[in-house]
């Protein structure tokens, strides 16, 4: 089938895909977009989580189908300019190891403080608990949260 | 020998390729593309012992999109290693359940997912036996445990001096089997040009995969690349080519075209390796006073029919405490089950649960705090070997720790502190992990423009190895970390050892000084004029390892946590965990930091959560997924710390590191089993810990 | 996954027909379960309706002074809704204790209802499974069954409903608006879903073709004194291993009425009907919520490994009934 859909501001049709992938391959095997990660492709992780319609979700999870006429945004369209604040966080905080997890890590939580300026360490938290991190032990993550926060707020 | 020049090594250099990582621009193992690539699936044993008299492979063909289905009856032979686990289709044996025993190949990953469920497999099925249990009659004795340590040791008399000791624990404690689940599943893009082949691999050394793949196809190692330039964990799981990248390899050459392989978190629960699952047997003799007079550490662990894994799990127990009679012992049966492999701190880690355990015991058995007792065993020499420390701070990350986390008010008494609905405990337990070092090649090249290259065939699976040798190249160089390109995780550059056994920045880090030496004396000689190609100046540390005076190099902490137990549902949560470690000196805090307490938050999961199931009716490790293997999520880790007291010991290596990559799991799980004993007065010696355990 | 038809259902009516007529057809809401499942092989649909852009995604009050909410409604807008969280916070707090942020995000209210059990043996399509494939055997009873069911199970399933959603809709005793192939009906919760007996394979009651359209809220002012606790094996994002949704009306220390519902320990959101009736009248003290949970708990059959989930639910039970009593 011919999914039309829109990916990090622009307008993309993928033709021959088959109903039963996800919107997690065609954005890694056929849009070129594979910041988005597979780690398991069951919803139990966080790495490929990406807004659809505004909204976070797995995108492991989300049928090719489902995507039609709605509109992406992945790790790699967050910022237009250089970094978004919360790419730049997890930097300074040293809040990223072996990368994997990071790319699901920043969409949640740039969502977050979208809609959570200021939010307290059990927001946090919550917000952050579909998104497994293995390395980091989630405490440089945190950090990277709040120093997000504190900039954005400041701004 | 010389060391490095503190300037840029000790600062908290941001992490270099972090840009990359944060912008999704890191390129992993599968997000290569190469032209004409197809997918491939394997497919697993349903069996777990027994042997496959037949494949029908017709309606997998006949299946869109399919272009081959491989399997013993149609596989290119592969010439034959001592690896066993890495002869993949080379016989009709099924050796445990979910072992590879077919590969189909499509245009795309759905196809030939979907082909790969319509392989008809007929099989002669035996008897299994998966359980692993003390009194196995076909315990035995193997011929040394990894990587190359003696199986048993005894000194003294161990068994009068425990029948006479004034206090005894005896007390036998288990840990399950683990999964390493690094968040990146192990992938393999494999491309063959003639006899030369390409491997994007997902690995912790890229010089080892070469090694070991390029016989088996029986090409020379010159033939092989892989190229691993990012990789998402691998915790040992990545240390050395699993199946799947045979698969990969034999597949593509089959097809005759590139092919992607990606195992499922599911299929790694059976192909990429576990820590064994342990039942180990500690006794402690010691006088009224808490002084040990002996020690017995009996393991006893499990490996496949295929390969011998034995693990090092008593190890840690020869070095850590004085005693005049000791004995450690390792048994192993082989079971019809996956190889085990190694999982962060092989042996460190589900040994020191045991022996830390014990010692909480000990401690309370003569009602001595846990620390004193730890410090009333400090041994002047290796214990065993009577060789001199090459430097020992244990003593110093207990009293430290023990300052910092406000232990000295503490009331022995278990199951007495009361927060709502919570019983609260603290707990302490030692920290330990070799220092090893291993033979290594670089090269440093200075351009014209002042910018430097240094090439390593190093790994960088989330460590910051890359950082910390552009640090260390800096100022070897005397130069900024901004004119230092470090490039690592290609098998084409200078070979290295692999990034395992925390020995990465040791052994790296050495070719990298040595390199830049020597290039720092070329300039010098040179005055600084350059030719127009730059200059290129390499170090093979083979010769300066093998020269190492021997001594006991260790490194060592201390782990203290708080714990709440739920009187209601016996939930446990881990309220405050604080580890300080003594590891040599510190190349960069900020990455340190977090392999520190990544390293104790893995420790804490294995204590509260982690454990893969065997079924024993079908023979396979039953929960594999994460929403069913547990590990800790953000939730589960509060008030973490790590911190380190300064050591400076000069028998190392130039830049002084005893390396930080596995220290951090070692005795979390025991400080957390001991806090929850101290809250509820139940000692857990069966890992996890839990709810249904503490339940009453 | 084997290959399917997708097609976007414009009207209710009409997927409704589509679904009536073909057996091998099944509806996608969220997906976050379904697709799941496709993937893992467990389930092999040759049709799928997405019905996610005609089922209503509202939530509003009732004529029965109530809430309605449409099947459509994300997971995570539920949560949210302040007339949810203000009159049944035992709703909001078991649907934000339930899978991630993402998956709220996109899990749907019908979707909820319609989660298949999480048991390993179901989900793995190497091994025997009755509910996945009947007759075939159910290795749980013999094998790893600690997080199975205590209550309620057969000798062909031993399974549980994975839904915290559920439970409080249960304990709550809404009512589930269906869309079927004779026209709408209703189906009062519990009742929705069926205990396995000889055919673990049927989850629910509806029929093929049945499509929720929305789950409506009673009124229940004493609800606003209501609560959901669930146990779990880490502090967040893991299925129950016991939970408990109750609502309690208590006046001058006597329990005038209340809800309760458990779940993690039966094949179906568990209303403890025995406990609630035992409660009535009685004195809001520990020592009758005791009295009560033994009551309920006394139908328990414990597997092998499981036992532990009997005190477990009594005293999540006990304790969430005091924290009740004792709130205001």
């Amino acid at each position: 089938m011919r999914v039309t859909f829109t990916v990090n501001g622009s307008q993309q049709t993928v033709d021959d895909v088959w109903e039963g992938e996800s919107l997690l391959y065609v954005l890694r095997e056929r849009c070129g977009l594979p910041g988005s990660k597979n780690a398991c492709e069951q919803g139990e992780c966080g790495s490929c989580t990406v807004y659809l319609d505004g909204s976070p979700v797995c995108a492991c999870l989300v049928a090719a189908g489902q995507a039609e006429g709605r509109t992406v945004r992945t790790v790699e369209g967050l910022s237009d300019t250089g970094l978004d604040p919360v790419q730049e966080a997890f930097l300074d905080a040293g809040a990223v190891q072996c990368g994997f997890c990071t790319p699901g890590l920043i969409v949640q939580a740039h969502d977050l403080l979208e809609r959570v300026p200021d939010p307290e360490d059990a927001e946090i938290r919550e917000a952050l608990a579909g998104n497994l991190c293995r390395c980091t032990g989630y405490e440089k993550i945190l950090d990277a949260v709040r120093l997000a926060a504190a900039r954005r707020t400041a701004k | 020998m010389t060391t490095v020049d503190m300037r840029y090594t000790g600062s908290a250099l941001d992490r270099v390729e972090g840009l990359e990582k944060v912008t999704g621009r890191a390129r992993y193992a599968f997000e290569n593309f190469p032209a004409d690539l197809v997918y491939a699936v394997p497919v697993q044993a349903a069996i777990a012992r027994g042997e496959i008299r037949a494949v029908d492979v017709d309606a997998v063909l006949e299946h869109p999109g399919v272009i081959a289905a491989i399997w013993y009856g149609n596989a290119p032979r592969l010439v034959p290693s001592d690896n066993a686990d890495l002869a993949v289709f080379q016989s009709r044996r099924v050796a445990y359940r979910g072992q590879y025993i077919a590969v189909v190949v499509a245009e795309t990953y759905e196809e030939a997912k979907e082909a790969a469920r319509l392989l008809r497999v007929e099989y002669a099925a035996e008897d299994h036996d998966v359980r692993l249990r003390a009194d196995h009659p076909n315990m035995y004795r193997p011929e040394k445990v990894n990587p190359n340590y003696p199986t048993d040791t005894e000194h003294g008399d161990p068994d009068t001096a425990l029948t006479v000791a004034p206090v005894l624990v005896d007390a036998t404690y288990s840990t399950p089997a683990e999964h390493n689940n690094p968040m990146e599943p192990h992938a393999t893009v494999a491309e063959w040009d003639g006899d030369a082949l390409t491997l994007y691999d997902s690995t912790q050394g890229a010089s080892g995969v070469r090694d070991t793949v390029a016989p088996l196809f029986g090409v020379p190692p010159a033939n092989v690349r892989v190229i691993s330039p990012h990789v998402g964990g691998g915790f040992g799981s990545k240390g050395g080519p699993s199946p799947y990248v045979i698969i990969a390899a034999l597949a593509a050459r089959h097809v005759g075209r590139p092919v992607k392989l990606a195992v499922t978190r599911q299929q790694m629960f059976a192909v990429t390796g576990y820590r064994t699952p342990t039942i180990q047997r500690v006794r402690l003799g010691a006088n009224a006073d808490g002084r040990l007079t002996a020690i017995v550490h009996d393991a006893f662990e499990q490996s496949s029919t295929i390969t011998e894994f034995a693990e090092q799990t008593t190890t840690p127990t020869r070095i850590m405490y004085a005693a005049p009679h000791r004995r450690t012992t390792h048994r192993l049966v082989r079971l019809d089950v996956p190889t085990p492999s190694w999982m962060r701190a092989p042996g460190e880690c589900p040994g020191m649960f045991a022996l830390e355990s014990a010692m909480d015991e000990l401690a309370i058995a003569c009602q001595i705090d846990p620390v004193e007792l730890r410090i009333r065993n400090e041994p002047d020499a290796d214990p065993e070997s009577g060789l001199p420390f090459s430097s020992r701070n244990l003593v110093a990350c207990l009293r430290e720790g023990a300052r910092r986390f406000g232990w000295a008010d503490r009331d022995p008494a278990p199951g007495v502190r009361r927060r709502d609905r919570l019983l609260i405990g603290t707990g302490v337990a030692a920290s330990t992990y070799p220092v090893y070092r291993r033979p290594s090649q670089a090269t440093a090249q200075a351009h014209r423009d002042g910018r430097f290259t240094v090439r390593i065939a190093a790994a960088d699976i989330g460590t910051g190895a890359r950082t910390v040798l552009t640090q260390i190249a800096a100022d070897t160089l005397r130069t900024s970390p901004d004119q230092v390109l470090v490039e690592i995780g290609d098998s084409a550059l200078p070979a290295a050892s692999l990034a395992g056994g925390s020995m990465g920045t040791a052994s790296w880090g050495t070719a990298v000084v040595r390199a830049c030496e020597a290039l720092v004396e070329g300039l010098d000689r040179r005055d600084g004029d350059l030719p127009a190609a730059g200059m290129e100046s390499s170090a093979d540390t083979t010769e300066e390892i093998g020269a190492q005076r021997r001594l006991s190099r260790h490194a060592f902490g201390a782990q203290f946590a708080e714990v709440g137990v739920d009187t209601d549902t016996g939930e446990t949560r881990v309220l405050r965990l604080l580890g300080v470690f003594a590891a040599g000196r510190i190349i960069n805090p900020k990455t340190a930091r977090s392999q520190f307490i990544g390293g104790m938050t893995m420790g804490l999961s294995m204590a509260l959560f982690e454990e893969s199931i065997m079924d024993l009716e079908f023979g396979d490790y039953l929960n594999r997924d994460l929403a069913q293997y547990h590990v800790a999520a953000c939730a589960d880790v509060r008030d973490i710390e790590a911190l380190w007291v300064e050591e400076d010991d000069p028998h190392l290596n130039p830049m002084g590191t005893k390396g930080i990559g596995e220290i951090g799991i070692v005795g979390t799980a025991a400080a957390v089993a001991n806090a929850v004993h101290h809250a509820t007065g139940v000692r857990i010696r069966d890992l996890p810990i839990r709810l249904d355990k503490l339940m009453r | 996954m084997r290959p399917f038809a997708y097609e976007r259902a414009t009207d209710v009516r009409s997927a409704v027909a589509t679904l009536s007529e073909r057996p091998d057809a099944v509806y996608l809401g969220g997906g976050t379960n379904l697709v799941d499942l496709m993937r893992l092989g467990v389930v092999s649909p040759e049709m799928l309706v997405d019905v996610t852009r005609v089922v209503d995604a509202t939530i509003e009050e009732s004529a029965g002074g109530g809430l309605l909410i449409g099947a459509g409604v994300r997971n995570g807008d539920l949560t949210a809704d302040p007339l949810v969280r203000g009159r049944y916070p035992v709703l909001a707090q078991a649907v934000l204790s339930g899978a991630s942020g993402q998956i709220r995000n996109m899990a749907t209210v019908g979707g909820n209802l319609l989660q298949r059990t999480r048991c390993s043996y179901f989900q793995d399509t190497s091994k025997p499974c009755n509910k996945r494939r009947p007759g075939s055997g159910c290795p749980a009873r013999e094998g790893d069954h600690r997080n199975l069911a205590i209550l309620g199970h057969s000798s062909s399933c031993v399974a549980t409903h994975p839904s915290d959603m559920a439970v409080a809709l249960a304990a709550l005793g809404a009512v589930v608006h269906v869309e079927g192939r004779h026209g709408p009906r209703t189906v009062p919760m519990p009742g929705l879903h069926r205990l396995p007996g000889d055919e673990p394979d049927r989850d629910t009651v509806l029929e093929p073709g049945d499509l929720i359209t929305a789950v409506e809220l009673p009124e229940l002012p004493f609800a606003t004194r209501s609560r959901y606790r669930k146990v779990r094996d880490r502090a967040s994002f893991a299925f129950a291993v016991v939970s408990v949704a109750a609502a309690l009306d208590v006046a001058d220390g006597v329990v005038r009425d209340c809800r309760i519902a458990l779940g993690g320990v039966a094949p179906v959101p568990w209303r403890a009907e025995l406990a609630e009736s035992a409660l009535r009248g009685a004195a809001a003290t520990a020592a009758e919520f005791g009295r009560a949970a033994d009551i309920e708990l006394a139908q328990a059959r414990p597997l092998r490994d499981n036992g532990f989930k009997v005190p477990l639910a009594r005293n999540v039970l006990v304790g969430v009934l005091t924290d009740l009593a004792e709130a205001r």
